[in-house]
């Protein structure tokens, strides 16, 4: 067992949603992708202000002293510098600061899941108290290509201490699956990304996202019979709907955490908000499989177990549904004005 | 101290001055004046110059030294007064106490401002540096919205309407159009007023007083050797200058200055009289609620009945005050630093009856009313004519 | 719109609300004050942190806008009392076509404020709180 827990978590998604319907009826397209609506940065948001309210949320739940937390780790694929951390910025607005270190960490939809193994690690050596990783995106994607039916703003912040009675879920294992896999990518300058199209399946999501699942059932001697959920990567409800059933899992194991229909793909945030919406409803001693994936390629997968403290700290930050809920319907040409603003 | 007297005037037309520099306007505005007076170049002793912003405008600081140097009146001491847009009735002011002290006999009181040079956003934002730079400006702050934000709550406080502020603009614009050197001379209607882009809601273009350049200037003598000089002088009578917080969020009242009410007291005191015995003043109508502000301020109604009072006709001719009869800032033009000049000079030809066809019939006592920024400072002059 | 060095410096205030108080007379003051205007040298002012949560005073949409801010017309900008007492200029955001009154209710959030000469300048704006 690595010794951490979650002692806080909090999620934030932007106030703004369009529907897809809306786009594909711009672009002449077919609204195919199971997603209803996805949520939009406002012109005064960006990676950095959308991963301070959700570590603000997180530290409501978390209820310690700030000063206490000697890591912050922001994943994103969208950060607001090319050279300065958000981290930084997130640690200052949270008063992690000065006695703390920090960084910016960078793996498409993953990089979140990256901050937190690198903060179960920190903590577990004991050389921390506590530490914050984030996982906040604000997607970038070309106006009329297929990305821009998916991609979404918002943000996820975990809050890990060392395995103990302040924790509200328990790390029972990590376990990654890495290959080197272009799938997606973005060359410095260009403004969007591009994508494999077709490649992105098979290959890259559901061979990383099966090995990371399985990988950590046989690491931890666990099958799907004994989780209470499981949580991946959602760019779409297929994707993770078709890994569940693969790896065994029975549809009301993968519901509670597959949000993406609502807020659409949140990217760094994504199985990190998915977490969230399980962690809102979850009781105590229940068992969670979280499987992130990242594009070039990679999947991070967690066992969490759940404590009696949960309950407690679920009512002390927005849940991610009172975020689901909190919209307002924009359509096409303000989604255009506020992703032109937001540069 | 002695008492001192405006022995002579000059005034630039205020408006885009395209083909006028900075220098030429101040040598205009002064050249009239020392006419005016009857005196000399080689008789002035100190200079007072009112200027805002020349560093930002026009990219040149130590303005007065170019002044003195300008007019060929090395080695005379000249002093550039800034208090935003109370630089010129506070450049008044110590003049007038340099005077009194009996420091100079002869000394010249003048505002110059030049704000065409730079586009729009350019004025605007060196405008705002009068405001709160750290926690107005740094918001996205800017002058009207400020002085929206008392529009609006003095509507909320008093039920102030929006037609009552277009009632000071047309006002203004009708006394604007008798006067030679205003920037605007067209009359405007209320509705013109009403459909007016909006700048800052509740303010329109036409409740805003325009970006102008122009230069004004007064000679000011012992009000005891006055007559030597001109048949008609004109007493300073009372001189009043306060403060107030710089940000609108520190202030006790959104719709109050507290600045105004301050110096008028002081200015009151000096002068011996009370408010309702001044038949005409110049006050500071930035925006058209900035007029309806200061006769409450200035003690012409009570706190709240500006508006009506307006409505009334109280503050045309023929009402109760004549305000702003040259125009005001908002039809006369604001070129900053030298409006709080423009204002006595006003009110130095109202009292010698020479206003032509804005003049207050029988003006024996007169205001004026200079406010910097959103009302952190205040300055105010009572005049009174010499018999 | 600031320099690096004039924004960096009031960081503590912007991202985090952190005012002062008197320990003398008990008034808070956010924005800072360096000095108790009621007690002056009396006064003994320390670092206080406000909550965020206030009623709107007045406001006003702008539509002329301050150099930096044009992306941003029409922009709404409040007055605000704070819980504490003290006032405060902010931005409104997240209106989303909620009519502006006089008396709302907001909490201020974590926001870019500008964007002028490269550096991101983040700060406070204010949130309506919805009475649920």
């Amino acid at each position: 067992m690595p010794g951490a827990g979650i002692v806080g978590y909090g999620v934030y998604l932007p106030i703004y949603r369009i529907k897809i319907s809306e786009i594909a009826r711009v672009w002449g397209k077919k609204a195919d992708v199971g997603i209803e609506e996805k949520s939009v940065a406002g012109p005064d948001e960006d990676t950095a202000t959308m991963a301070v309210e959700a570590a603000r949320n997180a530290l409501k739940r978390a209820g310690v002293n700030p000063k206490e937390i000697g890591a912050v780790y922001v994943g994103s694929e969208s950060p607001p510098y090319a050279v300065k951390p958000t981290a930084t910025i997130v640690a200052e607005a949270v008063e992690a600061t000065p006695e703390t270190t920090a960084a910016d960490y960078e793996f498409a939809c993953k990089a979140g899941t990256a901050a937190l193994q690198a903060c179960v690690g920190l903590v577990s050596s004991g050389q921390i108290k506590y530490a914050m990783a984030i996982g906040s995106d604000s997607a970038q994607c070309r106006p009329g290509d297929a990305l821009e039916l998916t991609a979404a703003a918002g943000a996820a912040c975990y809050i890990v201490g060392s395995a103990s009675n302040e924790c509200l879920a328990i790390f029972e294992g990590l376990y990654s699956y890495t290959t080197d896999t272009p799938d997606f990518w973005r060359r410095e300058g260009k403004p969007y990304p591009s994508h494999g199209g077709r490649f992105t399946g098979k290959p890259a999501y559901f061979r990383h996202v099966l090995a990371a699942a399985q990988g950590l059932m046989r690491k931890l001697n666990l099958t799907p019979q004994d989780f209470d959920f499981v949580v991946l990567h959602q760019p779409n409800p297929k994707f993770p709907m078709q890994a569940a059933q693969e790896l065994g899992f029975s549809p009301e194991k993968i519901l509670p955490g597959l949000i993406v229909q609502h807020v659409g793909n949140t990217y760094s945030a994504s199985s990190l908000i998915g977490l969230a919406a399980v962690l809102d409803q979850a009781k105590p001693n229940q068992r969670i499989l979280v499987v992130s994936y990242g594009s070039g390629a990679g999947s991070d997968a967690f066992s969490l177990k759940t404590t009696e403290v949960l309950e407690s700290k679920k009512p002390l930050a927005p849940s991610v549904e009172y975020y689901i809920k909190r919209k307002v319907l924009i359509d096409y040409g303000t989604y255009s004005k506020l992703k032109y603003l937001g540069g | 101290m002695r008492k001192v007297a405006i022995i002579g005037v000059g005034i630039t037309k205020f408006g885009e001055l395209w083909w006028s520099s900075f220098r030429e306007i101040f040598i205009e505005a002064g050249i009239q004046a020392l006419g005016d007076a009857g005196i000399s170049g080689r008789d002035i002793e100190a200079m007072y110059i009112g200027n805002m912003s020349a560093g930002q405008f026009i990219r040149q600081e130590h303005v007065a030294c170019l002044i003195a140097d300008q007019a060929g009146l090395n080695p005379i001491p000249c002093t550039r007064v800034e208090a935003a847009c109370a630089s010129g009735g506070l450049a008044l002011r110590q003049a007038i106490i340099d005077v009194a002290s009996g420091m100079h006999n002869i000394v010249i009181a003048a505002g110059v401002e030049k704000m065409s040079d730079v586009p729009t956003e350019g004025a605007v934002g060196a405008l705002a540096s009068a405001s709160d730079q750290e926690w107005e400006a740094f918001v996205g702050a800017t002058f009207p919205a400020l002085y929206a934000l008392m529009a609006r709550r003095h509507m909320h406080e008093f039920g102030t309407t929006e037609e009552q502020m277009a009632m000071v603009a047309v006002k203004n614009h009708d006394f604007a159009n008798k006067n030679p050197v205003a920037q605007y001379r067209s009359r405007i209607t209320v509705e013109d007023v009403l459909k007016s882009p909006p700048v800052c809601t509740p303010l329109k273009l036409l409740d805003c007083s325009p970006i102008s350049d122009g230069a004004a200037c007064v000679v000011l003598a012992p009000a005891d050797e006055a007559k030597k000089y001109t048949d008609t002088p004109i007493l300073v009578a009372g001189s009043g200058h306060a403060t107030d917080t710089l940000a609108l969020h520190s202030r006790k009242s959104l719709t109050r200055l507290d600045a105004t009410v301050e110096a008028a007291r002081r200015a009151y005191e000096m002068a011996h009289i009370s408010p309702s015995q001044v038949q005409v003043a110049e006050v500071h109508d930035c925006f058209t609620i900035a007029e309806i502000m200061a006769i409450e301020d200035l003690g012409f109604c009570k706190k709240g009945e500006g508006g009506k009072m307006t409505e009334e006709g109280q503050t045309n001719l023929g009402g109760r005050i004549v305000v702003n009869p040259s125009g005001g800032l908002k039809g006369k033009g604001h070129p900053v630093g030298a409006t709080g000049i423009a204002q006595a000079v006003e009110i130095v030809l109202q009292l010698r009856g020479e206003a032509g066809k804005r003049q207050v019939e029988g003006a024996e006592i007169g205001l004026t009313h200079n406010v910097g920024g959103t009302g952190g400072t205040a300055v105010v002059h009572v005049f009174r004519r010499m018999n | 719109m600031a320099a690096p060095p004039r924004f960096w410096r009031e960081i503590p205030s912007r991202y985090n609300l952190i005012g002062t108080r008197c320990r003398n007379c008990g008034k808070v003051f956010f924005p800072p004050r360096y000095i108790c205007p009621n007690c002056r040298r009396k006064g003994n002012i320390e670092p206080y942190k406000v909550k965020g949560r206030g009623k709107i005073v007045s406001f006003t949409e702008v539509h002329s806008p301050a150099p930096g801010f044009e992306k941003q017309v029409p922009y709404v900008l409040a007055l605000i009392e704070l819980e504490e007492g003290c006032r405060v200029l902010a931005q409104l955001t997240d209106l989303a076509g909620h009519e502006v009154k006089i008396g709302d209710e907001v909490e201020m959030v974590f926001r870019k404020i500008s964007e002028e000469g490269e550096v991101i300048c983040y700060g406070y704006k204010a949130r309506p709180v919805k009475s649920s």
